[in-house]
């Protein structure tokens, strides 16, 4: 009848070992071709250096010191761009969605603003605040907001007006309802918009500290570039896609301690 | 709180104290131009077990939801304890259809919801009164239908209402399920005294439980009939089968020259 539901025996770690090994089977065997071709000579280190120079390049930027700062640096820009976006994102979406005045006054122009693709909006950044980092940060944290304020709002409006009524009925003031009822009605909707904005935080820097930067992980793989130093252009590829990874892997934390009641944690 | 415990340790009878009473005069309601209910007049003695059928549409769940403050009527009043209800009945608690019971906390959390002190030991409580005390830390998602109505009910029992309103809370249950409910109700309202009002379309329900059914159509009472079987009742017995035949053929406006006036019939219109 309920209860005992088949647990989530599909997780990863409660396979054999051997089993576990399968998933990387085919990753591991492309990286060994594609350093057997590099080593024959048949690719071009202009088109792809051999994974061990990559790595190679790894540990010497490493001991320079030059990969930490420039990951620092970008992982820094894209924090702070992040949280100013993100909660102004997460306070306009809460406003609107308690306050229908305040949504009848707000929502559309910030639906028209949406509009606008942000990257496009680089040109005239650059004249506004130059190629320093309020730059960076004001197209990190406008790229943000757009998808945290919406899947707030949306969150919100989408609660089951059955549950508010209750929440009521149940004497719970205001403040009470918002706080066992309203937010965390939203969060499971909050959490998607975080996740996309996650990935367009990691898009906009990327494209920003390509264009016009002095530091950061861009304008690593920029500089390199002008050199042909192809190891570290795929490096600082790499970086970034490690980055985007650790910041969705951040997410299923969150979403593991904050919906743990939510079906998608398999309870 | 403090301040209704006191009176039902100092009242004699406290059985008598625990329950609401209701006096509703001329009470019409009206969506746009759609009249729901018309000029109704009941009187709810404290501790009474009403129950409300009527098809669907007829206004039986409105006449819940003004009761419970949850919407106000176009006209007439309604008295509680011999006070105007305004705004919210905080001495009412509903029980709905949907359980509406907050998937994102567990079972002793929906329990105490809005309970300000004790909230753990209260609503501890109430699951033991609908036989659920073993398992507060599940989540609703990990109970039945049926338990998920028992803890809606523990949730509407732990404040001690004076007035419960149930909004067809058997109706999204099987029937196995539902028998076992309604001797649950039965016996939490003998224990407890409170004033019960249940809006049902199962008229065998309405006279398993009811002190009192009424009969709505289209907005106006029709039926107004006391239950005076035994408690608990006997479903299968000849008095019950009756008066459900008799209520029956009120709701679906029959003719059955077969059946004599039943000893049980009442006074109809007895406001």
């Amino acid at each position: 009848m309920q209860i005992t539901q088949s647990k989530t025996s599909t997780s990863p770690w409660q396979l054999p070992p051997l089993q576990q090994l399968i998933p990387w089977i085919v990753p591991a065997g492309l990286i060994f071709i594609w350093q057997v071709l590099s080593q024959l000579g048949l690719l071009s280190t202009r088109i792809l250096p051999a994974p061990t120079s990559i790595v190679q390049a790894a540990i010497q930027l490493t001991l320079s010191g030059e990969l930490i700062t420039n990951v620092g640096i970008s992982l820094y820009r894209a924090l702070v761009g992040f949280l100013i976006g993100g909660s102004i994102g997460f306070g306009l979406g809460l406003l609107n969605g308690v306050s229908p005045i305040a949504e009848r006054f707000l929502d559309s122009t910030v639906q028209m603003i949406r509009n606008i693709p942000h990257l496009a909006l680089i040109p005239l950044v650059i004249l506004w605040f130059g190629i320093g980092d309020p730059a960076r940060l004001f197209l990190v944290a406008l790229g943000v907001f757009f998808p945290i304020y919406i899947n707030t709002f949306h969150g919100i409006r989408s609660l089951d007006p059955n549950l508010l009524e209750m929440g009521e009925v149940y004497g719970l003031r205001p403040r009470e309802l918002f706080w066992t009822i309203i937010l965390p009605g939203a969060l499971p909707n909050i959490l998607v918009g975080l996740r996309y904005a996650l990935g367009i935080m990691w898009v906009t820097l990327i494209v920003a500290e390509t264009i016009a930067a002095n530091s950061g992980i861009g304008y690593m793989a920029m500089n390199a570039r002008e050199f042909m130093q192809t190891d570290v252009v795929v490096l600082s590829i790499l970086m970034y896609a490690l980055l985007g990874k650790l910041a969705d892997s951040i997410v299923r934390v969150l979403e593991h301690w904050w919906l743990p009641w939510h079906p998608s944690q398999g309870i | 709180m403090t301040q209704t415990e006191h009176q039902r340790t100092s009242v004699h009878n406290v059985k008598y104290e625990n329950g609401a009473h209701l006096k509703i005069q001329n009470l019409s309601k009206a969506f746009g131009n759609f009249q729901v209910l018309k000029d109704i007049d009941l009187e709810v003695s404290p501790g009474e077990f009403v129950t409300v059928v009527g098809k669907s549409g007829c206004g039986k769940s409105t006449l819940l939801r003004l009761l419970g403050g949850l919407d106000q009527p176009t006209q007439g009043q309604i008295y509680q304890n011999g006070q105007i209800l305004q705004g919210l009945n905080r001495d009412a608690r509903v029980m709905f259809q949907d359980s509406r019971l907050l998937p994102w906390r567990r079972v002793l959390d929906n329990v105490s919801l809005g309970l300000k002190h004790q909230a753990q030991q209260q609503g501890q409580w109430a699951l033991d009164q609908v036989g659920l005390g073993d398992r507060p830390r599940q989540w609703i998602s990990q109970l039945s239908g049926g338990q998920r109505q028992r803890v809606a009910l523990a949730r509407a029992l732990v404040s001690q209402p004076r007035l419960l309103l149930l909004d067809e809370p058997l109706g999204a249950l099987d029937a196995l399920t539902r028998i076992g409910m309604q001797n649950l109700i039965e016996t939490l309202w003998q224990e407890q005294r409170f004033t019960a009002l249940l809006v049902t379309h199962d008229v065998e329900e309405a006279v398993c439980l009811g002190d009192r059914v009424i009969v709505i159509e289209e907005g106006n009472i029709t039926l107004n009939l006391p239950i005076t079987l035994p408690r608990p009742r006997d479903t299968a017995s000849v008095p019950f089968a009756e008066l459900k035949v008799q209520i029956l053929d009120r709701i679906l406006k029959r003719q059955r020259p077969l059946v004599s006036e039943p000893t049980y019939t009442a006074s109809l219109f007895a406001t």
